[in-house]
């Protein structure tokens, strides 16, 4: 029958009015996005907005969709950097630290074991030789009693240190379920540190990605260049240790001579006065990792060097009780309460801690510097001005070709060529929609995708068209030539169709970057045009009969 | 009055110059794989490693002044190459220098920018750089691997998609005609050594969806005149479809087409490899609907004589009531 249901008509016109609806906000681009900035700006600062703040926030109204399709670093401008982390650096640090503590621990039983001495090996093997091979057996057991269980998800039930005997040498190496911890927390760690140290230029939307095992990838859009991205990068973070002196939730409060007053991490408007001068700093840190207290609590464990460990224990022996805070560029990520003297420059942070959180602290105070050399594998710096004149290209040769396909099929289909036409426009309205909601990607190959989407999705309407002309040569009758057009096209629309979603999927799958970009647009035009080809274009056929009730047609 | 690009009525046998035009496939399928092999692909950074630089200058480029400032610089092979479009403005002159993959690192060092861009700075002070590229070896290797990996996947995808629909015969003849329009149109890349890189692969997956779509329509269309006309021989009753659904293959590359044409035309040097490779592609992608493809599965023949009814063509999706 060629008759619509109310609900599905309503439900049809519905989606298309939505689809316009979150389409919208990108005819205004400039504006909404200015509101955006600022809305974003506000929620940051806590509510607190500046008059200019309030004035972009009042170009958009707030209960309309404000989401705009996204714009790739090809049309927008930026910077890219894909990075591979050195994983295997952090090993050789934790051998050499690993060294004095077996010295240490081997040195307590030298009258078993006789001398000790390191000998040369790959940086990410410790071998330590013996001048009693009697010994061996207690040098390993000595050695073994260093290991201490993996703290990870995967890890648990294993040792971080693989010892071993060859020869005369006790060989300590990073067991597997250690070393892919060990990767897993160096790529964290970078991650963190790239964002915090992305962050602080405040551009729109970075993206900051892991990418397989140990690559980052690194997209800033309206950076100069990828010169200035890897120097930013570069930048070590400041960590200190600081007496404090009171807690505040004033912004205002003055703090006092050689005091300052700094912003907590992750309690909104808490603020705490800090001596200005740190008791330690994060460069006498030398290790920071998540583990469990004595009431099997999670919390961080630290380590500092001799010179740290030093003022630090001398701080905690004549500080039990008070607070001291532990500052991160200027913010303070958490302020425990000394509990006892803390001797061995290695301490322990508890609090009301999650797993996940204390994993992310140890990942901050390890922060200071990247853990481990990046090298960087591709770097791209696209200007602003291009991009500007690809958006500019894009939109004509978008214009152009809608007009062309436009005047093609009113030549070819008349009046239904109209009808398809409007459904056309519907498809491009909705796929802009689609983009937006999903926060999708517009690239310059994705620009290419919409204009070819222009031409592909007019193939529904011709296989339709062509189907309709067959059957009324065959002498149907209009209303009837049209519900069998319509159903016998659907096979052929449906195969079609998948098989390009099949190719789409693929490119998603396999693509990075514009390619991915393009995929994204290539799938969703393929789904609203499936919707606008098959529901839309039917009802808008259907309601012009019903009008008109023509006695023929001429497709 | 209507456009109409195919008459209402047509009877062309598409296997009447079978030799010639199956022959003509063939031969530039050898021929473009022998291109490849020999010429090869003007590899793009992406799967060669290197950098690239657009450089952009008030005053008219002399290719030589900038080829002469750089090899100064003993980077290698440096190749120069100027930029025309429609759309540049009179005062608007594009280069695209490329540098090759310099010995022991991966993307190209902040220094060795800052020096090529001084050099050309000292001959044209006017020159900005807007676009920075440089991929490491390691990258681009992998690249290529990926992108080899993403054209199968694509083709087996598309063989068991077009297997479960119809016959194994119509997978075999799809693919077939895929892989040919994918390797005729790298075979023209090679030819004219237009620069082969990531965008191209995304451009060669797109004829992919766009030669089976368009083969697929036919077969659909088959399927059902093989119920339709149980005792038709099979070359016929090809030509009966092709015929049949002949307007509407025209119509839809000549749409496609159109919106191609004017990207091309308008769309911005950046693009223009990646556009013109699915120019070409619809093109010979239309071809190959009706000159490879069904060659194929007419070779291969159709097991028309199964006592289970064939699968149930138009009235699968038929039951919808929108």
């Amino acid at each position: 029958m060629l008759y619509t249901p109310l609900w599905k008509r309503a439900l049809i016109w519905g989606v298309v009015l939505i689809g316009i609806l979150f389409a919208m906000p990108n005819l205004f681009y400039g504006r909404v996005e200015l509101r955006n900035d600022a809305a974003a700006a506000i929620e940051r600062a806590g509510g607190v907005a500046t008059p200019e703040q309030e004035a972009a926030l009042a170009g958009w109204p707030g209960w309309l969709p404000s989401g705009l399709v996204n714009l790739g670093l090809d049309l927008r401008g930026g910077a890219h950097l894909l990075a591979e982390v050195q994983v295997a650096d952090v090993y050789a640090a934790r051998m050499d630290s690993l060294w004095p503590e077996v010295r240490d621990a081997l040195r307590a039983i030298q009258d078993q074991v006789g001398n000790v001495r390191r000998q040369p090996s790959p940086p990410d093997v410790l071998r330590v030789a013996v001048s009693d091979p009697a010994g061996l057996p207690a040098a390993l057991e000595a050695v073994r009693t260093l290991a201490t269980p993996v703290v990870s998800l995967t890890g648990i039930g294993s040792d971080d240190l693989d010892v071993a005997v060859e020869g005369n040498e006790i060989v300590v190496q990073l067991s597997e379920a250690e070393r892919a911890a060990t990767d897993d927390r160096t790529i964290q760690q970078s991650l963190e540190i790239i964002r915090r140290r992305v962050d602080e230029v405040g551009t729109r939307e970075p993206t900051i990605q892991r990418q397989g095992e140990d690559r980052i990838l690194i997209q800033v859009p309206g950076i100069g260049s990828a010169a200035e991205l890897k120097a930013l990068i570069g930048t070590t973070a400041q960590l200190t240790f600081n007496p404090v002196v009171g807690r505040t939730t004033d912004p205002q409060a003055s703090p006092g001579p050689r005091n300052r007053l700094l912003p907590s991490l992750d309690e909104e408007g808490v603020y705490y006065i800090v001596e200005q001068t740190p008791v330690v700093t994060g460069e006498e840190l030398v290790d920071a990792q998540p583990a469990f207290d004595q009431n099997s609590r999670p919390a961080v464990n630290f380590r500092f060097n001799p010179a740290g460990a030093r003022a630090f224990g001398d701080y905690t022996r004549d500080n039990i009780g008070q607070p001291f805070a532990i500052v991160l560029d200027d913010e303070v990520i958490s302020a425990p309460v000394i509990q006892a003297h803390i001797p061995g420059g290695s301490g322990i942070i508890t609090g009301r801690f999650t797993v996940e959180e204390s994993t992310q602290l140890a990942v901050l105070l390890r922060a200071g510097a990247l853990p481990a050399e990046m090298t960087f594998l591709e770097e791209r710096t696209i200007g602003p001005e291009l991009g500007a004149d690809s958006i500019e290209a894009g939109q004509r040769a978008a214009v152009i070709g809608m007009i062309a396909v436009v005047a093609f099929m009113i030549a070819c289909y008349g009046w239904f060529g109209v009808m398809a036409n409007a459904a056309l426009a519907i498809n491009m309205v909705l796929l802009f929609a689609l983009m937006s909601a999903i926060g999708a990607t517009l690239t310059l190959p994705g620009i290419a995708g919409i204009v070819l989407t222009m031409g592909m999705a007019v193939d529904a309407n011709v296989l339709i068209y062509e189907r309709i002309r067959e059957e009324l040569r065959q002498g149907m009758n209009p209303r009837r030539a049209i519900e069998v057009g319509f159903d016998r096209a659907f096979s052929a629309i449906m195969d079609s169709n998948v098989t390009a979603l099949i190719v789409a999927a693929i490119m998603f799958w396999i693509g990075s970057g514009p390619v991915r970009g393009f995929a994204v647009t290539l799938a969703l035009g393929i789904f609203t045009s499936m919707f606008t080809a098959v529901y839309v274009t039917r009802l808008i056929i259907e309601t012009w009969m019903a009008w008109r009730r023509p006695k023929a047609i001429v497709v | 009055m209507r456009l109409r690009l195919v008459p209402t009525k047509t009877n062309i046998d598409f296997f009447r110059l079978q030799y010639i035009t199956f022959g003509a496939s063939v031969f530039a399928v050898v021929a473009s794989l022998i291109l490849v092999a020999t010429v090869g692909l003007n590899f793009g950074i992406d799967f060669r490693g290197g950098t690239t630089i657009r450089t952009e200058s008030a005053q008219p480029v002399d290719v030589g002044a900038y080829r002469d400032a750089l090899t100064a610089l003993d980077l290698g092979d440096v190749s120069i190459s100027e930029v025309f479009d429609p759309a540049f403005r009179d005062d608007q002159h594009v280069t695209m220098v490329r540098l090759q993959a310099q010995d022991g690192m991966e993307s190209v060092t902040p220094e060795t920018i800052l020096a090529v861009e001084e050099a050309l700075r000292a001959i044209d002070p006017t020159i900005t750089f807007p676009a920075v590229e440089s991929v490491g070896p390691k990258v681009s290797a992998e690249l290529i691997w990926s992108a080899l990996l993403a054209v199968a996947a694509g083709s087996v995808g598309i063989l068991l998609y077009v297997w479960f629909r119809f016959e194994w015969q119509f997978a075999v003849g799809t693919v077939a005609a895929l892989l040919h329009d994918v390797l005729v149109t790298v075979g023209v890349f090679a030819l004219f050594q237009l620069r082969f890189d990531l965008t191209i692969v995304a451009a060669l997956l797109t004829i992919l969806g766009y030669s089976v779509n368009d083969t697929v329509v036919i077969f659909d269309r088959l399927r059902e005149n093989l119920q339709k006309y149980k005792t038709m021989p099979l070359r016929e009753m090809m030509n009966l479809t092709a015929n049949e659904t002949l307007s509407r293959t025209i119509m839809t590359a000549s749409t496609t087409l159109i919106a191609l044409t004017v990207l091309l035309i308008f769309g911005g040097d950046v693009i223009r490899g990646f556009v013109f490779a699915m120019l070409f592609g619809v093109v010979i992608g239309t071809y190959s609907t009706l000159y490879v493809a069904k060659n194929i599965v007419l070779f291969l023949g159709i097991n028309r004589d199964k006592s289970k009814t064939p699968k149930a063509g138009s009235n699968e999706f038929a039951n919808i009531d929108a």
